[in-house]
């Protein structure tokens, strides 16, 4: 079975059908792009899946258990990671402050280990920010640990991003344009990052992108949304030569 | 004009860079140490020296009140200040660095608790020393160290969090009357409550209850608002828990058993300073402890990004209830101190007054930063006792320091700033860093 299903998801802003009759599967492993012109709602449709918005209609299953309509904090919890579009970092926390943070889930010392100090607190503080580095090695940004994370250069705040949805040890991960606003030279450090994250904890990645070129090496299998439905999906080739596809992007019509 | 200013700012900077590099090597031991001479040569040079300078008595808070009262003095004031504090202080602190600083690592070959705890003993000798010379003092820094445990409390949840709660004068008067009642009811003999129940001689070993369940009181009050409100952000909880403290006030003033607006008076005398000492000890540590945790740094995401925050595991609502109630019970176990230090308390004191004094505190010392809590309560404190003789002038000089602070460090004297006890009593070496 796979990983992640998401089946016939309908969701509805008042009376607009942002989403129509979405479907995926993911499986272990695999890459997963989603592409679409702007306002198609592939980020709709990562907010769904993550808990931010509850759909309308349809069921999401992660490994066998419905994750529909739970928190987002208890749908992280189950093993779906996520980045952000425009990065929500938290602008007064350093670089390792965050990748600790994304550990919440797994912390058992409880309240009164926070209040109190108890060597249990500190044993797992030490065991996180152990856990921690290990990932910052991976993204290569260990030497910037305590920073504010406001004081990185773009391209490592994203490299944050990815760590920090890392450390809650999901099974698949969602990015949600991860080379946005990247020049050339970090777009290709971002890529290798993705396929090192990728082979290292051999995880499931969904990922929305605009840029063909990264859609087109990284991913196995794409789909392509326009007006919150799914117009075609493929392989890259298949989709680069998909009528429909160059449709939505460049218009129909003939010329007069 | 302008040059010679800059000339003088200068030189007033370059002194101010050679006397801390002069002191530099002095660790936190030394002066502590200092301090602990300092007071014992108040106790027994200051009536003479007071007598010689022509004061009427030992100045009791550093000369402010004597200067401000009698112009005439301020030669005096100052050089009795000079005498007993100021050179003693510093010239043994710089004296001794080298033994201390010897002294201090020596310290940290045990555990570190042990050398914490000879700190806060020798802090609370010198607090000791220093009050015990007149009752004023004692009153004073008793209401400066309830300050700063409701500085801290209110910090947790308008610093740390970033929400702004206008309740805390009213989780106060919770925990004042909760922890009032319960001690009168039981160790009093009180016109409304009757005969005292257990015998008197039990109540300091009952009072930590008293103040526990105050707190408790408190926290239960932040529950009804916490449960409602957290949907909101923003002006919106602004709003609704500064209803929240027009409503306890007003219900107290009606609550016939407990005094009405006439207050409830003959709380039995608990609140010694060790009592007040200790439970101020215990605030800033369990809350330092709760703010460096990575549960506590959650409220810290929780501010910055919610939505970040949930996705990342973290349970923000839980998140949020927890450091509103944290925040409470610390604020109600305040109240608790607070009504039996003064053994009196009336619903009138927990009003705007009192909300527009924490909330200065907070904003003024720093957010985010324990700190910060502890500098702002202090000063704030002592400033409004020094500046006492001043009377009405006193509320123009405050605010303006406050509109000053805020417009050069907007989130206050120290903000978001970590407070590392271990690094605290850590030896000192040349350059100033701590080794």
């Amino acid at each position: 079975m796979a990983l992640l299903q998401v089946k016939k998801m309908s969701h509805e802003f008042g009376g607009l059908r942002a989403v129509n009759n979405y479907n995926l599967e993911v499986e272990k492993g695999q890459i997963r792009g989603l592409i679409g012109p702007n306002g198609a709602g592939k980020t709709t449709i990562f907010n769904l899946i993550t808990g931010i918005y509850k759909p309308t209609e349809g069921d999401i299953i992660l490994e066998g258990k419905t994750i529909t309509g739970l928190q987002p904090n208890q749908i992280a919890a189950y093993g779906l990671g996520r980045t952000f579009q425009n990065m929500q970092l938290w602008r007064h926390m350093t670089v390792l402050e965050h990748v600790m943070m994304a550990r919440y889930s797994r912390i058992t010392y409880g309240l009164i280990g926070a209040f109190f100090g108890t060597a249990k607190r500190h044993q797992q503080e030490k065991e996180n920010e152990a856990m921690a580095y290990d990932l910052l090695r991976m993204v290569g940004i260990e030497h910037h640990a305590d920073q504010i994370v406001l004081n990185l250069p773009y391209g490592d705040q994203r490299r944050v991003e990815i760590a920090r949805a890392l450390a809650t040890e999901p099974k698949i991960l969602f990015l949600d344009e991860p080379t946005a606003g990247m020049n050339p030279e970090e777009l290709i450090q971002m890529m290798e990052i993705i396929r090192k994250v990728h082979k290292e904890l051999n995880l499931g990645i969904f990922l929305i992108e605009h840029r063909l070129k990264v859609v087109m090496e990284l991913c196995e299998m794409i789909q392509t949304l326009n007006f919150g439905q799914v117009i075609a999906e493929g392989t890259p080739e298949e989709i680069q030569n998909d009528s429909k596809v160059i449709d939505a992007y460049l218009g129909k019509g003939t010329l007069a | 004009m302008s040059e010679k200013n800059e000339k003088v700012f200068g030189t007033i900077r370059a002194l101010a860079l050679k006397i801390q590099d002069f002191f530099s090597e002095v660790p936190l031991l030394g002066w502590l140490f200092g301090m602990v001479i300092a007071v014992v040569l108040e106790r027994f040079m200051g009536d003479v020296l007071a007598d010689i300078l022509g004061l009427p008595k030992i100045p009791v808070l550093f000369g402010c009140v004597i200067m401000l009262k009698k112009p005439l003095l301020i030669p005096s004031a100052f050089i009795y200040v000079l005498m007993i504090y100021g050179l003693p202080i510093s010239i043994i602190a710089r004296l001794s660095s080298k033994i201390m600083n010897r002294a201090a690592a020596k310290l940290l070959d045990f555990p570190m608790l042990i050398s914490v705890m000879i700190h806060i003993s020798l802090l609370y000798a010198v607090l000791y020393l220093w009050s015990d010379l007149s009752a004023y003092r004692v009153l004073t820094l008793k209401l400066t160290l309830i300050a700063i445990m409701l500085t801290l409390s209110l910090n947790v949840v308008n610093g740390y969090m970033g929400e702004f709660s206008c309740s805390h004068p009213g989780f106060m008067a919770l925990g004042a009357y909760g922890a009032s009642v319960f001690t009168v009811v039981l160790f009093a003999n009180d016109k409304i409550f009757g005969h005292a129940v257990l015998s008197p001689a039990l109540g300091p070993f009952m009072f930590p209850i008293a103040l526990i369940v105050g707190g408790i009181v408190a926290a239960l009050g932040a529950l009804v608002i916490a449960i409602p409100s957290f949907r909101t952000r923003g002006d919106y909880l602004a709003i609704i828990s500064l209803a929240f403290l027009f409503i306890v006030k007003s219900a107290i003033e009606n609550l016939e058993f407990v005094g009405g607006p006439r207050g409830l008076s003959s709380q039995p005398d608990l609140a010694s300073l060790p009592t007040v000492f200790i439970w101020t000890m215990a605030c800033i540590w369990i809350t330092n402890n709760f703010v460096r945790s990575t549960l506590g740094k959650a409220l810290n995401a929780v501010r910055d990004d919610e939505i970040a925050a949930n996705a990342m595991t973290v349970n923000t609502r839980r998140t949020k209830i927890v450091a509103f109630l944290f925040a409470a019970f610390w604020a109600g176990v305040a109240g608790g101190l607070f009504a039996h230090v003064l053994r009196y308390v009336n619903p009138s004191t927990f009003g705007l007054q009192k909300l527009a004094e924490v909330l200065a505190m907070v904003y003024f010392g720093g957010l985010n930063s324990v700190y910060g809590s502890i500098v702002g309560a202090v000063s704030l404190s002592m400033l409004g006792e020094a500046l006492r003789p001043l009377e009405i002038f006193k509320w123009i000089i405050i605010p303006l320091l406050l509109i000053l602070v805020m417009i050069y460090r907007p989130t206050g004297l120290i903000a978001f700033k970590e407070f590392n006890v271990g690094n605290l009593v850590k030896p000192k070496n040349k350059s100033g860093k701590r080794v």
